[in-house]
């Protein structure tokens, strides 16, 4: 099989890339664009890591091929921070010390800004549904839910 | 082992009539993709056996929901998303709403597409129970045609259906005619986000006086296909509450489902638990 050009706007910046149909987009993202930020837990779609916006959709990149991203716009991880420093779900998640590790982070970030972007004002049962394809197997899960409420303005 | 990209070719023809072309002219050699919730799980794993793949995500023809007079056309590529932000689908077809919300996570909803899980035929598909008791129908296009089937027809053993190699599934017909009646849905298993069921049941009844008018059930995660429950909506119906009727329609449960055991659970404790979802609706329908 033979290599095409894709293109792709990730993070307001317009790529085109020689790849593979096939290519899963997290691999597209990591190696040949270089943002690293995007993680491979388990690369089947249960663990959330790999968590990105596709046309304001969160999804996992270990399970899109490359060529169904055609045209898309992405955000991923490093898309959040702007000139003013980070977004306000990072801080959330710094504030009330939503990360251990860190490896499954960037798709609870991700994951939570999907559900704000949504659902502004979620409850706590919304927040677990929202959040409930990201495993984290650090912190229980509790401080990530405060982080969450922390960023919605509704933590208690 | 990983699959190696370079091994395998995608195409995207971004219309429909182009992919039913590429189905007919080399049948059985292009495979199907949507959201690629399980084919790319295989294909991570290096499992997968479809060399040649052809995009469906997407396509403006399959992602529509269309009320009629009398039923709502779902297309395939309809994703859970699609399904649960539907306010037609929500007021008339809950249980299917309910299975959506249950299906995966919500970035697989976003992806995961309701054609694709039907013709992906896992037994323990969320949704496939609640397409059994609102009577669905399939409508099965290919460049020949579309012809239309009762989806309780479609599946004939584990992953076997009865799709052709040159069909794609292009729309569920469901008809609004339940809104009379008590609804039920539950899924068992370790947790509703991500993990597979271990049986799931739907169940739509009515009474009337004090005896059921009307009844459907069907399980999944229970038998190597989804069932319908032909037998034990019969000893249900036109009969009152009894603790008697209970035990009457449980033997018949047993004795019309054959119980797989794999590595979520055994065929004896499906059996059991099959029971008391049952009970659980019956005494609902009820109350």
């Amino acid at each position: 099989m033979s290599k095409r050009d894709v293109s792709l706007t990730v993070n307001g910046t317009a790529y085109t890339v020689s790849v593979y149909p096939m290519e899963r987009l997290l691999d597209v993202l990591r190696a040949k664009i270089g943002l690293t930020g995007t993680k491979e837990g388990c690369g089947e779609g249960e663990c959330g890591s790999c968590s990105v916006l596709m046309n304001g959709e969160l999804v996992n990149s270990c399970l899109v091929p490359v060529l169904q991203a055609e045209g898309a716009t992405l955000c991923t991880i490093e898309g959040l921070a702007g000139e003013n420093g980070l977004h306000p779900v990072q801080q959330a998640f710094l504030k009330c010390g939503g990360a251990q590790c860190g490896i499954c982070t960037p798709g609870m970030v991700m994951a939570t800004v999907h559900l704000l972007n949504n659902n502004p004002k979620p409850t706590l049962e919304q927040i677990r549904e929202g959040l409930g394809g990201n495993l984290c197997r650090c912190t229980g899960y509790t401080r990530i839910f405060d982080a969450v409420a922390a960023a919605a303005g509704t933590r208690r | 082992m990983r699959s190696r990209p370079s091994e395998y070719e995608l195409v995207a023809p971004g219309k429909l009539s182009t992919v039913l072309d590429l189905l007919a002219k080399e049948p059985g050699v292009w495979m199907p993709i949507a959201g690629g919730t399980e084919l790319m799980v295989q294909y991570g794993a290096g499992r997968l056996p479809a060399r040649k793949l052809v995009s469906l995500w997407g396509l403006p023809e399959l992602r529509g929901i269309e009320s009629t007079a009398h039923e709502v056309l779902i297309g395939a590529g309809c994703t859970y998303t699609d399904l649960r932000k539907d306010p037609v689908v929500a007021r008339e077809f809950p249980l299917l709403v309910q299975a959506a919300s249950w299906t995966g996570s919500i970035a697989n909803q976003n992806r995961g597409t309701l054609g694709g899980n039907i013709v992906n035929a896992s037994p323990a598909a969320d949704s496939l129970p609640a397409l059994m008791v609102y009577e669905a129908e399939l409508l099965l296009t290919s460049a020949r045609g579309t012809r239309r089937i009762p989806y309780v027809e479609f599946h004939t053993g584990y992953k076997q259906t009865k799709l052709a190699v040159d069909e794609i599934i292009s729309a569920i017909a469901l008809q609004p005619r339940f809104s009379g009646y008590h609804g039920y849905s539950r899924k068992v298993g370790t947790r509703n986000a991500q993990a597979i069921a271990k049986l799931c049941l739907a169940g739509l009844g009515k009474i009337s006086g004090a005896q059921i008018d009307d009844v459907r059930l069907a399980i999944g995660s229970m038998a190597v296909t989804p069932v319908r429950l032909r037998r034990t909506e019969e000893v249900l119906l036109a009969q009152p509450y009894s603790a008697v009727l209970m035990s009457e329609a449980r033997q018949a449960l047993e004795s019309e489902v054959a119980p797989i055991d794999d590595i979520r659970s055994s065929a004896l404790y499906r059996l059991h638990v099959a029971g008391n979802l049952l009970q659980e609706f019956v005494e609902g329908l009820f109350a």
